[in-house]
């Protein structure tokens, strides 16, 4: 017996699933960022390069996610 | 503003991969395309810009010699000096060409008429991290020695039973996942911002052709998105261009470091 019946590709689901763990991330780091710098403002520009390189490092497993999620998908022919 | 801007079945609805390969411009082969030409366009946009405005330098700078010197300085103060280091500076050229480079190819992402950034092909930022690759591994056999650059590189300070566990994880990490990151991360960001731009514009006609009142307020709102997006991949393309120079940054740092 079929319960439900789903047609299509599960890939952008990957994905989503893919971009959490990044999004907390890059959260943190912001997180992080701001605070350091409220407690102390002269720091801002020291600690700005560590913010883009935390950034763009927790940012790049987000866009290993959507590379693959083309990759693996099955386009309708 | 007319209803039918568009046909229905022009739409390529709804955005594809396929829609990042354009057509060639002579012939059939796909040689000189859109892509060739915008970056013909970034190389002599560079060429005038540091040529041109660094010819006769001044003291009291001309407007071009100026934006050149500011980007260079830039460059130099926020990531050849704070991240290298002392020995920095002679990196800067490089940095900033590579910079001011990346830039300008990721501006025709929004530039009207271009409104595609090469960047979304992964051939153009693999060659450019194949180039900080190799002077990456270079500068370090050259500053540090081949020995000392593997071993900095390859051991951590742990106990030696665990040394094989480390070092293929401490390989994989720094000499395949670090180059693939670079190209992939400017890539993924060109092509996803265009992915975007494509589903709130194309999303906008395909709403007009839905052809009721209600669907046309929606896609009044579906535009206004596609003008936000486009301003903030503006900013991304700063940034990513940023991010780019400051790992490559990182890299000589770590390469020029007697220590980790």
């Amino acid at each position: 017996m079929t319960l439900a019946e789903l047609t299509g590709d599960i890939s952008s689901i990957g994905y989503g699933l893919a971009a959490i763990g990044p999004g907390i991330g890059v959260g943190i780091v912001f997180a992080a960022y701001i605070q350091a710098t409220a407690r102390q403002p002269e720091s801002a520009g020291l600690t700005r390069a560590y913010l883009f390189m935390g950034f763009a490092l927790s940012e790049a497993l987000a866009l290993f996610g959507l590379a693959l999620a083309f990759v693996f998908s099955n386009p309708p022919a | 503003m007319s209803v039918s801007i568009l046909a229905k079945e022009d739409l390529p609805w709804p955005p594809k991969v396929e829609d990042f390969y354009l057509d060639p411009l002579v012939g059939t082969d796909p040689w000189v395309t859109k892509f060739t030409i915008m970056m013909w366009i970034a190389v002599a946009g560079l060429i005038v810009l540091f040529a041109v405005a660094l010819r006769k330098p001044k003291v009291v700078p001309t407007k071009g010699q100026w934006i050149a010197e500011s980007v260079m300085d830039f460059v130099r103060g926020g990531i050849g000096r704070e991240i290298i280091g002392s020995k920095g500076d002679r990196f800067v050229p490089y940095l900033t060409v590579l910079f001011c480079f990346i830039v300008f190819m990721n501006l025709f992402g929004i530039i009207p008429l271009a409104q595609i950034s090469p960047m979304t092909h992964i051939a153009f930022p693999v060659v450019l991290a194949i180039i900080s690759y190799v002077m990456y591994i270079f500068v370090g056999i050259q500053a540090q020695g081949p020995g000392k650059f593997f071993k900095n590189h390859l051991i951590l300070p742990a106990p030696w039973y665990l040394q094989p566990l480390l070092i293929p994880i401490e390989f994989f990490q720094n000499f395949i996942v670090r180059p693939v990151t670079l190209s992939v991360r400017l890539f993924a960001n060109m092509f996803a911002g265009h992915l975007i731009l494509l589903v709130f514009t194309l999303g906008g006609f395909m709403l007009i052709n839905a052809g009721t009142a209600f669907t046309y307020g929606v896609s009044v709102v579906s535009f206004a998105m596609a003008i936000a997006m486009t301003l903030f991949e503006f900013f991304v393309a700063l940034l990513q261009a940023y991010v780019f120079v400051l790992l490559t940054g990182t890299w000589l740092q770590g390469a020029l470091a007697d220590e980790h």
